[in-house]
């Protein structure tokens, strides 16, 4: 048995339609089957509220007098791109204030625009004879604007990688507070209930479905930039009005030590055509694996540390190796069943019909990295590879010496094999000689939790290594941990002469 | 019930020098749970968990040795309008505060608070905050 987009929508219109949530439907499957399931239900609504920077909106706030072409333009001080003709301009999520204290931007002025506040537009330009006025502040509702289009380049992924954090420093990233030696793990998504993981094979899902879009009536773009569906990230580029959205769908949010970002509700309602579409809507949270990535790697190929489903994850507790560790959601699960909820009653009200794609989104496409035409600086490019070392067994004076001898502040310290354990500096050494007669050897003073790198080692992140820990040198070590080089704050500036001078 | 005490360190009740937590415990008989201590060198603070039934002696005689005590009722507060009910502050809580309901929001059981601080730089949506 198949059913029509047609019929499905005349049901709608008569009220007669039966709609569920996706988290109802792999319940009916299991009662029904799938021919009982694809007899008894029309549409399945899917839900989603998480952070989702890649977010904004286009404005066109209407024509002074005299009138200004816009060159540069600024909501709450936060900047929007204004190269779009005369009155327009995009503010995204991620933009941030230009002058405020605590963290504020493009999220915060949207979530402010849509709960009905004001918000302060200011612009400026060069001048033109059809535009002479050069600057402009004047306060603004949503209700003011021409038009405010929320279009969101990237929305709604099928799964995210959850994220853990291997070093012993506790990183503050897009995906939330990470603790050290993996002390929690964090994830993101609804799961079963999420638009995408119910239709993988985008047969239904593409340009012109109408969705929920933050309260709001609006409709998929098509393909989400970064769309990267054969590797399981499909996501969408999605658009709807932004005056007819609710705050309690978009809410802006701040990742600290990271940034602004927007939390957004998204929901598909999904058309059961066939039995190919209930099996897809009838995906558990057992169904959806992902990786658990460490986040410790600054790199963009991170390893995975553990693959879990969304059950795992949501279950509060994931095992990676031997050990339990606790789980924390970014987004929002009562939120994606508010979604889900709202998107069910609008279609079972008749206030939403069902349309199929006018155009499909491939579901094998896999997006590519970025292609690097400069060759991003090693830590082998610019390190000193004249190592001045010294054994943990000699005495402090002979370290003392050499440091004098050489000009350097830094030793680092090897065993009877050559390999690294420890490094001392000037400032050790003086230490040792103002606080304690008594210590004699290297390794009474040495510092043993050696902070280093590798030759391989991108530049910017042993620069960050420096940096973060306060240090002026770092050992480079091979596979072995033996020393084939030192990387000093002086060596850095070695980028800026020669070759990378054009 | 949650005390959090303050105190000089140039004052006679210093507990870098007096052991005061200790003689409280020994005359009053009250056993009395340390939390979270912070001494620095002017200045120290303290957090203890006593019985409630206990708790007004054992405020009693620390104040009588020159300690400041207040009590913490709800020591993290959580904005209802602000939260989303995401989680960011489940697994950031080194003593298990947070967790969800059965409807998937945030139960938050706050006597088992130390303020230590980590849930409220881990919320997305600033809906958490320290009491006073």
């Amino acid at each position: 048995m198949e059913k029509s987009l047609d019929l499905i929508n005349a049901r709608i219109r008569d009220g007669t339609a039966r709609v569920v949530t996706a988290e109802d439907m792999p319940g009916i499957v299991d009662e029904l089957g799938e021919e009982g399931a694809l007899a008894e239900v029309d549409v399945v609504t899917t839900g989603t509220f998480g952070a989702m920077c890649s977010s904004g909106a286009f404005f066109n706030f209407g024509h002074a007098d005299p009138p200004i072409r816009m060159e540069r333009v600024w909501l709450n001080d936060v900047e929007a791109y204004a190269g779009i003709a005369a009155v327009d301009a995009y503010l995204g999520a991620t933009q941030e204030a230009e002058s405020k204290d605590s963290l504020y931007g493009g999220a915060h002025v949207l979530e402010e625009l849509v709960a009905g506040g004001t918000v302060e537009l200011r612009a400026t330009s060069r001048g033109t004879d059809c535009y002479p006025r050069r600057s402009i502040t004047t306060e603004l509702l949503l209700e003011d604007m021409n038009q405010a289009v929320m279009v969101n380049p990237r929305n709604a992924f099928q799964r995210y990688n959850a994220a853990a954090n291997t070093t012993d420093r506790t990183l503050n990233t897009y995906m939330g507070t990470l603790l050290p030696r993996c002390g929690n793990v964090s994830y993101s998504g609804a799961g079963t209930l999420s638009p995408l993981a119910n239709d993988p094979g985008f047969r239904v899902i593409g340009s012109g479905v109408p969705i929920f879009l933050a309260g709001a009536q609006g409709m998929v773009v098509g393909e989400g930039t970064q769309h990267s569906a054969g590797s399981g990230f499909g996501n969408l580029m999605v658009t709807g009005d932004m005056k007819a959205m609710r705050q309690e769908f978009l809410r802006a949010a701040v990742m600290n030590s990271y940034g602004v970002t927007l939390y957004v509700g998204v929901g598909i309602p999904i058309p059961v055509l066939d039995t190919g579409i209930v099996r897809s809507t009838a995906v558990r949270d057992e169904d959806i694996l992902t990786d658990i990535i460490d986040y410790g790697t600054p790199r963009r190929d991170r390893p995975s540390l553990a693959t879990v489903s969304y059950a795992d994850l949501r279950s509060g507790i994931v095992e990676i190796g031997s050990e339990t560790i606790r789980t924390s959601s970014l987004s929002s699960y009562r939120q994606a069943r508010a979604v889900a909820q709202e998107l069910k009653d609008w279609i079972e009200r008749g206030k939403m019909e069902l349309a199929l794609p006018t155009r499909r989104i491939d579901p094998a496409k896999r997006s590519k990295p970025m292609r690097e035409t400069a060759v991003t600086p090693r830590v082998r490019d610019i390190m000193n590879r004249q190592v001045i070392s010294i054994t943990e067994d000699e005495e402090i004076r002979v370290a003392a010496k050499r440091l004098l001898k050489d000009e350097t502040n830094h030793l680092p310290v090897l065993d009877g094999n050559g390999t690294l354990v420890g490094i001392i500096t000037t400032y050790d050494v003086s230490k040792a000689v103002v606080t304690d007669g008594r210590l004699r050897q290297v390794k009474d003073i040495m510092t043993r939790k050696v902070i280093k790198t590798t030759p391989d080692e991108p530049v910017d992140v042993a620069a960050r290594k420096l940096e973060q820990n306060n240090i002026s040198a770092l050992p480079v070590v091979d596979a072995t941990n033996r020393v084939v080089g030192i990387l000093s704050a002086i060596d850095l500036g070695k980028l800026f002469g020669g070759r990378r001078r054009r | 019930m949650k005390l959090l005490l303050a105190f000089s360190r140039r004052g006679r009740a210093d507990p870098g020098r007096e052991p005061v937590i200790a003689r409280v415990v020994k005359e009053t008989g009250v056993l009395v749970n340390v939390e979270k201590a912070n001494i620095d060198s002017m200045a120290g603070e303290m957090l203890i968990d006593v019985p409630d039934a206990n708790a007004a002696l054992v405020r009693r005689r620390l104040e009588e040795m020159g300690v400041a005590v207040r009590v913490m009722e709800n020591a993290i507060a959580r904005d209802e309008a602000e939260c989303v009910d995401c989680g960011a502050c489940i697994s950031v809580c080194p003593q298990e505060v947070f967790s969800f309901d059965e409807e998937w929001r945030i139960r938050v059981r706050s006597e088992r608070c130390v303020l230590c601080g980590k849930c409220i730089r881990a919320c997305p949506h600033g809906a958490l905050s320290q009491q006073g």
